[in-house]
């Protein structure tokens, strides 16, 4: 009886094929506006996700002052980390990776006649461990390259392709500001950050030539460290923050001067601006289904009238007041359904489009298309049952007499 | 269900359908308007009474109510001994789908449907399965004469056709009891007299007891009873010649 009833809804929406497709446009489109962004959205967060673990699994970042966001703040006066402070994390803290101090300067980075400007990061080996970044052409630093504060760098691709282009750069020299130093290896093309910078305008010199060649303090801006595999990057962080305030002296009633950023949180407060997006989207949605959820209550309005004869004949053949409902309460139901499908259909072809042409990657959200469905399913049910109710109760002798 | 019913004790000979001093009001107060007067009428099963009067003298009330789509402001109407006037909205219409067919002046088919989906309606609200649905309709439609007309649509038929698919309809379900309100109506006298032979045969080989509600005289020689309505009372009651040459079939 119900699949009569389903074949018999379909008939009747196919025999208004054109006042169909209009009364369903607004759920069509509703679904298919949530479908689109939801799934660009996910794409999107994907995209981040991937790029912050590509910057290096298990890693955390130790800066002086206090949060992660903005400068002043007890930054400006907090004392800056030193090379021995680096190492003491090394030496005390288990289950560690690498361990990589770190400092940066800008500087223009001169071959012959070509001129680049970037920035330079002086820091070990280490470095390239918790980056997970491989040296392409060459090698890198020797210990006592490391040690002595040795001239030689490691080039971005960026810059080896600024400076050299197709030329082979291993083994010339270039000037950075006013001190020359040695290429001894090409890193690998990491590409754009999630940040929008270009990673590889870059170049990598030991820390301690950056210090003492280039700023001339003993300074070391941050700490990079990245924990094994296995090993919990929150017990990681927390044994650094006891060490550190053990270091630095601060008393237990003070907070830290310091940060240990890990990875974790920078996803989150990265993809957390989605979910924003993602709720704001939901509201969206229900508006527009709310106002196709009308436009179907009106059509079926409509229909009631228009068959009023028809409800009439099946009254007086027999059918029960919850037959006549449960006719026109599928009608609405298939339609909005309908509706739902094809603006899911509609949905996904524009969110490959959007994906192709954002350039971020197609995750199908599976739940999404699910929720989408049985809203649309919602909304034939609570607008369609007025209308389904209206024909029930018909009076069969007056329906008859209708015209 | 419907043949279960059937099997009545003859003993306790009972009228199909009875109705007791019914009336019917419509309206309140001032502007009461009464339809039906206290009308008193027996029907035996297998009958053939056509009820005849001039518009406004109670026999379309009369046929609604007998038709179970209406019931009595007072007084009785009993189906096979059931008081239908206390029975709900949807147990009348359980009773209408097991053991009634209807037949209108202005035919009421489904438009843009099938001659054979018209005939098959009844029997999807009685839940029957396809196959045994499809055969039925067609039997019913072969009954009345239109084999090879199943695919067409009312549109597409003339007026006597119509009115034939209606008829099959009516019998697809196998009821107890057709009620035809003005069935010749709308149709010109050859295809009237084609309809009503129909209902005839029907009433006689099948023993459908049919109540017609007509205006033409012509179309009521063909009931073996005819009872005529007057102001909401019933004025006269005859028995024509057709019921003294043979009576219903068994």
């Amino acid at each position: 009886m119900i699949w009569e009833t389903i074949l018999l809804a379909e008939r009747e929406i196919r025999r208004n094929a054109m006042r169909s497709f209009l009364t369903i446009l607004g759920i069509v489109i509703g679904v298919a506006a949530v479908i689109t962004m939801v799934t660009l959205g996910g794409g999107a967060t994907a995209q981040v996700a991937s790029e912050i673990s590509s910057l290096g699994t298990n890693m955390l970042q130790l800066r002086p002052g206090q949060g992660m966001h903005g400068p002043g703040g007890a930054r400006s006066q907090a004392d800056q980390f030193k090379l021995a402070d680096a190492q003491a994390i090394e030496r005390d803290i288990y289950g560690l990776a690498a361990v990589a101090p770190m400092a940066s300067k800008s500087a223009q980075a001169i071959y012959g006649n070509e001129n680049w400007s970037t920035t330079v990061t002086g820091s070990t080996n280490a470095y390239l461990t918790v980056r997970n970044w491989p040296v392409k052409d060459g090698r890198d630093f020797t210990d006592v390259e490391m040690s002595a504060g040795k001239a030689v760098c490691l080039l971005g691709s960026t810059v080896k392709k600024e400076l050299f282009g197709a030329e082979d750069a291993l083994g010339n020299s270039i000037r950075l500001g006013k001190l020359s130093v040695q290429v001894v290896g090409i890193l690998e093309s990491k590409g754009q950050s999630s940040f929008g910078s270009d990673q590889d305008d870059f170049v990598l010199v030991p820390l301690r030539t950056l210090q003492r060649r280039m700023v001339g303090s003993t300074d070391v801006e941050s700490i990079m460290v990245s924990a094994k595999d296995g090993v919990s990057t929150q017990k990681v962080k927390a044994d650094i923050q006891r060490l550190m305030r053990e270091r630095r002296n601060i008393t237990p009633n003070k907070d830290d001067d310091f940060n240990v950023m890990d990875m974790q949180e920078l996803t989150n407060a990265l993809t957390g601006s989605t979910k924003v997006l993602t709720a704001l989207l939901a509201a969206v949605a229900a508006v527009s289904l709310l106002v196709g959820g009308i436009g179907i209550m009106n059509i079926m309005l409509v229909s009631v009238t228009e068959r009023t004869r028809e409800i009439g004949i099946r009254l007086a053949i027999g059918a029960m007041e919850g037959e006549v409902l449960q006719q026109f309460l599928l009608e609405a139901v298939v339609l909005s359904c309908f509706g739902g499908i094809i603006g899911i259909l509609l949905g996904l072809a524009s969110a490959v489009g959007g994906a192709y042409a954002l350039g971020v990657p197609f995750v199908l959200n599976t739940k999404i298309v699910f929720i989408s469905f049985l809203f649309s399913a919602a909304v034939g049910v609570v607008f369609g049952y007025f209308p389904a109710l209206q024909a029930a109760r018909l009076n069969p002798i007056e329906a008859l007499r209708h015209e | 269900m419907t043949k279960n019913a059937t099997a009545i004790d003859p003993a306790l000979k009972q009228p199909i359908i009875e109705l007791r001093s019914v009336r019917r009001v419509y309206g309140m107060g001032a502007a009461v308007m009464q339809a039906l007067r206290g009308i008193d009428l027996a029907i035996e099963e297998g009958e053939f009474v056509a009820i005849m009067g001039h518009s406004g003298s109670g026999k379309s009330t009369c046929m609604n109510i007998l038709g179970c789509l209406d019931i009595p402001s007072s007084g009785q109407f009993l189906f096979q001994g059931v008081d239908v006037g206390s029975l709900s909205r949807d147990q009348r219409a359980l009773l209408r789908r097991h053991y009634l067919g209807f037949i209108f002046q202005g035919f009421n088919l489904l438009g843009r449907t099938s001659a054979l989906e018209n005939v098959e309606l009844p029997l999807i609200y009685r839940g029957a399965p396809l196959s045994e649905r499809r055969q039925a309709s067609l039997d019913a439609l072969k009954a009345v004469g239109l084999q090879g007309w199943e695919r067409h649509t009312p549109a597409e038929l003339s007026g006597g056709q119509q009115q034939r698919v209606a008829i099959a309809r009516a019998i697809v379900s196998k009821p107890k009891v057709i009620l035809a309100d003005e069935p010749t109506g709308n149709l010109d006298t050859k295809t009237s007299i084609e309809v009503m032979e129909l209902l005839t045969s029907f009433n006689r080989e099948r023993g459908i007891t049919v109540v017609m509600v007509t205006h033409e005289p012509d179309m009521a020689e063909y009931a073996q009873r005819r009872v005529t309505f007057r102001d909401g009372l019933i004025q006269n009651e005859e028995s024509g010649p057709e019921s003294a040459e043979g009576g219903p079939a068994q």
